[in-house]
């Protein structure tokens, strides 16, 4: 790991001022978060400590808690990861939502082809894989319109997210729909069988575990070690200078949606076979767009994404406890994420101002 | 070091460490049970019965606490599953928990089988019909064909084009039992009655695709409404978990239209819609469920699937009735008059409308001649009836 560390390409020699500059942004970071999330909660009416709480209790209190807390930060690890490479190279993959119901839809569509057939942990696994497929050929698309048409990734990426929600809900409703019912409610259960293992005393599943931190450590590897990463960061980092240097981007963005579109696949085929057992209409819960906040906030770090997802995890779980302890909308997590996303943008935009004045 | 490592742990750790000492959770002395409302405690409908049904046990059955959760559904609480809410209670100290949707019934089977020593209640499900349910679960639900039944005799007694919408939910047994019992209701009134011919009257079932308006995924019952009232429907039956039947048929009166609707599931749901609402058919869960949590208590738990019927003495005694109908202000004392007679035909079992000659919607016989319908045979109706329009989703 040091090693991996030590190949981040950041210089461990940082000046005494940069770090306590550093140190000073953190504080002012924390200082104005919590103030302003204070604030946000004094005006919804909720009472400030004991809020937090009830988030910490919620979230952390117990071990099955933390094992929801798990399951929550797996897909969304698995998301962040995907939208590191997007942002390497400089392209706003907004269509990640899309890409974590299209892995969804093609984990369903792969376990329905297969069925519980004696080789169920197979069909599992090539399920899995389906999704990556899924979600990667769905990044293509926005990738394509991108590079061929010339339409910006944002718009094609929003666009064919609600393309991807059309597609779910008809398939819900339409040709996956349960036999004798039509309901919005979902595709009827898979067989046990097909789920994804865990360890029932302890409410993990280590192979899905697994294939998070495994995504966190590839793709630190592959972002900071490898020519993709490197050609990803030209490409992001100023697209004309790429060209000089030989390097197409075009194909480096458009390797960049793979990437970015089989991890969010991942994500998905995880809702299915992991929390819902099915295809339903909210399947991505969200991840895609909190992704997003969380890359944001992890200010585009590979270590400190999962950081940041596994805080992200601990409010979303923890939020549930809102309505039952304090009579409050659990949306309030969301506000509070929110928050935090541009609070500490802020603070970084205006300490980089102040330190580029000052340069 | 990496700069975000430590300026993210260091948040995280500067929020979380004041309470860390705080951890430790109060322990529980009453008789916990935990509730799950697919919607709003308040609702004025489905869910918002169900929490009066919770609150009734606590007043009734001494020594019980009830914990909730509601808008349980994965629109509205996504990432959330049914399994991590049990768990949830259960560690608050709940030894019952009732489920309250039909969308609940895989999570709540797989949570019973995790808990095994606590019991569960899934409202409206058949686990213990199909034997599915392990044995620590129950189903119950209300005979609400009933109520049904009565609301489609009000609406058929007051419509003047002949016109009668159904605003259902999602199409499966259940939504299908209740729509057609409403039609029947509606039939018997307009054959019977006031002696028209069943060939006029026009009785058009719409779904949403789910128990109530999730924007972007279901069709919005508002607008279903409105389009029963703009195309000569005047009253609508609804089979949905809101009031937006009665909230709608409001606006038209307003703008000049004489049209009315009749809502479902809470006792107050008329509330705010005198103008327009001819009555409600509800569920009174408060008797069901006590009775429930006092055999969890007593140790005389035993899986059952319970299909309670109205009180025929009185169906709107709120200690003895599962179902009942409030009759509401826009019903004419005409069609009062009519409707008491027919409860009591019903009461007394001279009224029978699950009873041949009844053919499904494709023409295909139902019921033969003289044949009264099984419970089985109304609970897993497989198609809507002959003389009804809108989808079936038939069974293969």
């Amino acid at each position: 790991m040091r090693t991996v560390f030590a190949r981040m390409g950041r210089p461990l020699e940082m000046g005494l001022k940069t770090a306590l500059a550093g140190v000073a942004e953190i504080a002012a970071s924390v200082l104005v978060v919590v103030a302003f999330t204070t604030l946000v909660l004094l005006v919804a009416g909720a009472p400030p400590l004991d809020t937090f709480a009830v988030l910490v209790k919620g979230s952390l209190g117990s071990w099955s808690k933390l094992s929801h807390v798990i399951k929550v930060w797996i897909p969304l690890t698995l998301a962040s990861c995907g939208l590191l490479f997007t942002f390497k190279a400089g392209l706003w993959n907004i269509g990640v939502e899309g890409q974590v119901m299209m892995g969804a839809v093609a984990t369903t569509l792969a376990m329905r082809m297969g069925g519980p057939s004696p080789l169920a942990g197979m069909v599992t696994a090539l399920a899995l894989v389906a999704g990556m497929a899924g979600g990667a050929l769905w990044a293509l698309c926005a990738g394509f319109l991108k590079t061929k048409a010339g339409v910006h990734e944002i718009f094609a990426g929003l666009g064919l997210n609600f393309v991807s929600q059309g597609l779910v809900l008809w398939l819900i409703f339409g040709p996956w729909k349960q036999p004798g019912i039509a309901s919005m409610s979902g595709t009827e259960t898979f067989d046990e069988r097909l789920w994804i293992p865990s360890i029932e005393a302890l409410n993990l599943s280590p192979a899905a575990l697994g294939m998070a931190v495994a995504a966190v450590i590839v793709t630190a590897y592959l972002l900071s070690s490898t020519r993709l990463g490197l050609y990803l960061r030209a490409v992001g980092g100023n697209e004309k200078a790429a060209v000089l240097f030989g390097l197409k981007p075009h194909a480096v963005m458009t390797a960049a949606m793979l990437c970015a579109g089989g991890l969010a696949g991942l994500a998905g085929a995880f809702q299915v076979s992991g929390v819902y057992h099915r295809l339903i209409p909210a399947i991505s819960s969200g991840y895609g767009y909190l992704a997003l906040l969380v890359v944001l906030l992890a200010y585009y770090n590979v270590w400190a994404a999962p950081v940041v997802a596994f805080f992200f995890a601990c409010l979303n779980t923890g939020a549930i406890q809102l309505p039952m302890l304090l009579s409050l909308d659990s949306s309030l997590s969301g506000v509070i994420q929110g928050s935090m996303v541009i609070a500490a943008l802020a603070v970084h935009s205006v300490s980089t101002r102040s330190r580029r004045s000052r340069g | 070091m990496n700069k975000r490592l430590v300026f993210v742990s260091a948040l995280v750790l500067i929020v979380l460490s004041p309470f860390v000492p705080r951890l430790a959770v109060a322990a529980t002395k009453p008789y916990v049970f935990g509730l799950l409302l697919v919607g709003p405690y308040n609702d004025k409908g489905y869910s918002q019965a169900h929490y009066e049904g919770g609150r009734y046990v606590e007043k009734t059955v001494p020594g019980t606490k009830m914990i909730y959760i509601d808008k349980v559904n994965p629109s509205d609480r996504p990432g959330v599953t049914i399994v991590q809410l049990v768990d949830d209670m259960v560690e608050k100290g709940a030894r019952l928990v009732i489920a309250n949707s039909d969308d609940m019934k895989d999570g709540i089977r797989e949570a019973a089988r995790k808990h095994p020593n606590i019991h569960f209640v899934h409202v409206s499900g058949d686990d213990v019909l199909t034997g599915k349910a392990p044995s620590n679960l129950v189903n119950i639900f209300g005979r609400m064909e009933y109520g049904k039944m009565m609301a489609g005799f009000a609406a058929a007694l007051t419509t003047k084009t002949g016109k009668i919408g159904y605003l259902g939910p999602l199409i499966n047994e259940e939504t299908r039992r209740l729509a057609s019992a409403a039609y029947l209701g509606a039939r018997y009134a307009w054959e019977k009655v006031i002696k028209r011919n069943p060939n006029d009257l026009t009785f058009q079932v719409t779904w949403i695709g789910f128990w109530f308006n999730i924007p972007g995924v279901t069709a919005d019952p508002s607008q279903v409404a409105k389009n029963f009232y703009d195309s000569g429907f005047d009253v609508v039956i609804s089979g949905i978990d809101t009031t937006e039947a009665v909230m709608v048929a409001k606006q038209k009166v307003n703008e000049g239209k004489k049209v009315w609707a009749i809502p479902y599931d809470y006792v107050g749901a008329c509330e705010g819609g005198s103008s327009v609402c001819l009555g409600v058919p509800y569920f009174n869960w408060g008797p069901g469920y006590a009775s429930l949590v006092k055999k969890s208590m007593s140790g005389h738990w035993k899986p059952e699937w319970i299909w309670l019927g109205p009180d025929w003495k009185d169906i709107n005694n709120p200690a003895t009735s599962t179902v009942g109908f409030m009759v509401g202000d826009a019903l004419s004392q005409e069609a009062r008059k009519a409707l008491k007679d027919f409860i009591a035909g019903l009461a007394s079992g001279k009224v029978q409308l699950f009873k041949g000659p009844l053919n499904f919607q494709d023409g295909r016989v139902f019921l033969k001649k003289g044949e009264v319908a099984t419970d089985r045979q109304i609970w897993y109706l497989p198609m809507l009836l002959q003389g009804m329009k809108g989808a079936s989703s038939q069974a293969k």
